[in-house]
């Protein structure tokens, strides 16, 4: 049984071995050498990219990322709860209601973003309509700025936050809500003294489900965002395409997944249990 | 139904415009006539020429070829691998698909990058449909792992107990008793790992050679030079596509 057992995982340790661990251990090696004089790489070996994180330019796009991911979680939040909740409490439909979240997610992220450029570009649907209705005469700037990163962000990971609050939000006793407001508390006593803190699983996986892949996103913000929005992602892509400097990429690269895990390690150790 | 309840019913209806509208607004502007954002009736204009398009009929090879062959390699691996660390758990393999799962797909992309450039160096191996292949399967045997692995929990063990007992030998048992006992959820995993594949941008477009575009790269660069009608098109006919798949996906995991 054992060796049969070997032989079953034996293609996904290779495959994760040749082209995730290896890949990884190869930016970890180019993160402490030098850039070369035509963009290649070069010893001696130096923390020098690693010091050059501390550069106020770079702390600045990284305080940015760190800001409109932060903020999309919190959005996300709350928009999400009252959908959960909504979800939870719709008997039968559930499922349904529940597959109409995820449906969007798993259909093309690249297809969503798109439809965002094409209702906020300066041509682009609102805008048309809004000029047509008489309302505005030069086109709003809906594109190209923090605000449709933001937006672009909460629409692609709103079901991220959704599931995880679902989750709790189904198994929470309810007479439990029903005994604070026989005791008399008012409505929003009840959500912020017995709901929310019996949600705190849901609420903090959630919230680490969307945060972590804002931090990183990179698509969102080249699209949406335009040149202007950079995140950690762009910098990343950058340093490894037009200004060649690959150290230095594969420094951010690897001070991005120190963040993740540390994220990840802080706040969602009781629940990623049972995820694998 | 009291006042708070139909509150949170509007509510609720708002947030599926916000995550529907988009989509179905996109899709609606695929079969406008004008090349521009003001509708001038139906037509099947852009459809058209996105199927006589030399350069998108590539593509769409392309990423068919590539999430097939991605799929398929990745669900075997997959399940076996789920099966395997449902006898018993490996934290190493296991950490490594979690760990993959939740590395930002750009510092995926750079570090698969990094390896090609490196076995270039020695072997002459050149970016092209077969690095592509090897990075998508390598991202979607996490999915697989999961769905399989939700699946494989909610079996009964006994029954492959039983049939060792009865003198299968243990890949007998695997592969008569388990396997077809699994195969709503590994058929689930599949549809899932071809979407993901299929969808692609970030990871590809850092691994892609010459002769690999896909259909999300073309889209990105058809995206950035401006408004496209036949953008629309190709769009509504993903959504329709992948979404579909995804129906039949959660269909068969929830089942």
């Amino acid at each position: 049984m054992n060796r049969l057992r070997a032989w079953f995982l034996a293609p996904s340790w290779a495959v994760m071995l040749a082209l995730f661990l290896a890949p990884l251990a190869i930016i970890l090696a180019y993160s402490f050498e030098t850039r070369g004089a035509y963009g290649g790489l070069s010893l001696p070996w130096t923390a020098e990219s690693y010091a050059r994180l501390a550069d106020p330019i770079y702390l600045g796009i990284l305080w940015r990322s760190f800001w409109i991911a932060g903020l999309s979680t919190v959005l996300c939040l709350v928009l999400g709860f009252p959908l959960a909740l909504f979800i939870s409490r719709s008997g039968k439909r559930k499922h349904l209601y529940l597959s109409l979240v995820i449906l969007p997610f798993w259909t093309s992220f690249l297809v969503r973003t798109y439809a965002w450029m094409f209702l906020l570009r300066d041509t682009g649907l609102i805008n048309t309509l809004l000029q047509s209705l008489g309302l505005i005469h030069e086109p709003l700037p809906l594109l190209y700025n923090d605000g449709a990163v933001v937006l672009g962000l909460v629409y692609s990971y709103l079901p991220f936050m959704v599931l995880p609050l679902y989750a709790t939000l189904e198994r929470l006793d309810r007479t439990l809500l029903e005994a604070a407001a026989d005791l008399g508390a008012r409505p929003w006593a009840t959500l912020t003294h017995v709901m929310v803190p019996l949600c705190a699983p849901g609420i903090r996986a959630g919230a680490i489900l969307v945060f972590i892949p804002c931090l990183g996103a990179y698509l969102t913000p080249d699209l949406l965002g335009g040149g202007k929005s950079v995140m950690i992602g762009n910098l990343i892509q950058n340093q490894f395409t037009t200004a060649r400097d690959w150290p230095f990429g594969a420094a951010i690269s690897l001070a991005l997944m120190a963040i993740v895990m540390v994220l990840l390690f802080a706040f969602a150790r009781r629940d990623q249990e049972g995820l694998l | 139904m009291n006042r708070k309840g139909l509150a949170l019913s509007i509510y609720a209806l708002g947030a599926y415009l916000f995550l529907h509208l988009p989509l179905l607004i996109l899709s609606a502007f695929s079969f406008n006539h004008s090349r521009f954002t003001v509708w001038q009736g139906f037509s099947l204009d852009w459809y058209w020429a996105a199927m006589h398009d030399a350069q998108l009929t590539d593509a769409w090879r392309n990423s068919l070829t590539i999430a097939v062959v991605a799929t398929v390699v990745s669900t075997i691996m997959g399940t076996l691998c789920a099966y395997g660390l449902w006898k018993r758990n490996s934290p190493m393999l296991a950490g490594s698909l979690y760990l993959s799962l939740v590395t930002p797909e750009i510092v995926t992309g750079i570090s698969l990058l990094a390896i090609y450039q490196w076995i270039f160096r020695f072997l002459r191996l050149p970016l092209g449909m077969h690095t592509v292949i090897l990075a998508h399967i390598a991202f979607s045997i996490a999915f697989v792992v999961i769905v399989v692995m939700a699946r494989l929990r909610t079996m009964d063990a006994s029954l492959e107990e039983a049939a060792l007992d009865l003198g299968a030998n243990p890949w007998q048992a695997f592969r008569f008793i388990t396997l077809p006992l699994i195969l709503p959820g590994v058929i689930a995993a599949a549809l899932l790992a071809f979407t993901v594949s299929f969808d692609d941008y970030v990871i590809t477009s850092l691994v892609a050679g010459v002769n690999s575009e896909t259909l999300p790269m073309l889209i990105y660069a058809m995206a950035r030079r401006g408004v496209n009608p036949v953008v629309n098109a190709i769009s509504a006919m993903i959504v329709l596509t992948l979404g579909a798949i995804i129906l039949i996906s959660e269909r068969l995991r929830t089942r």
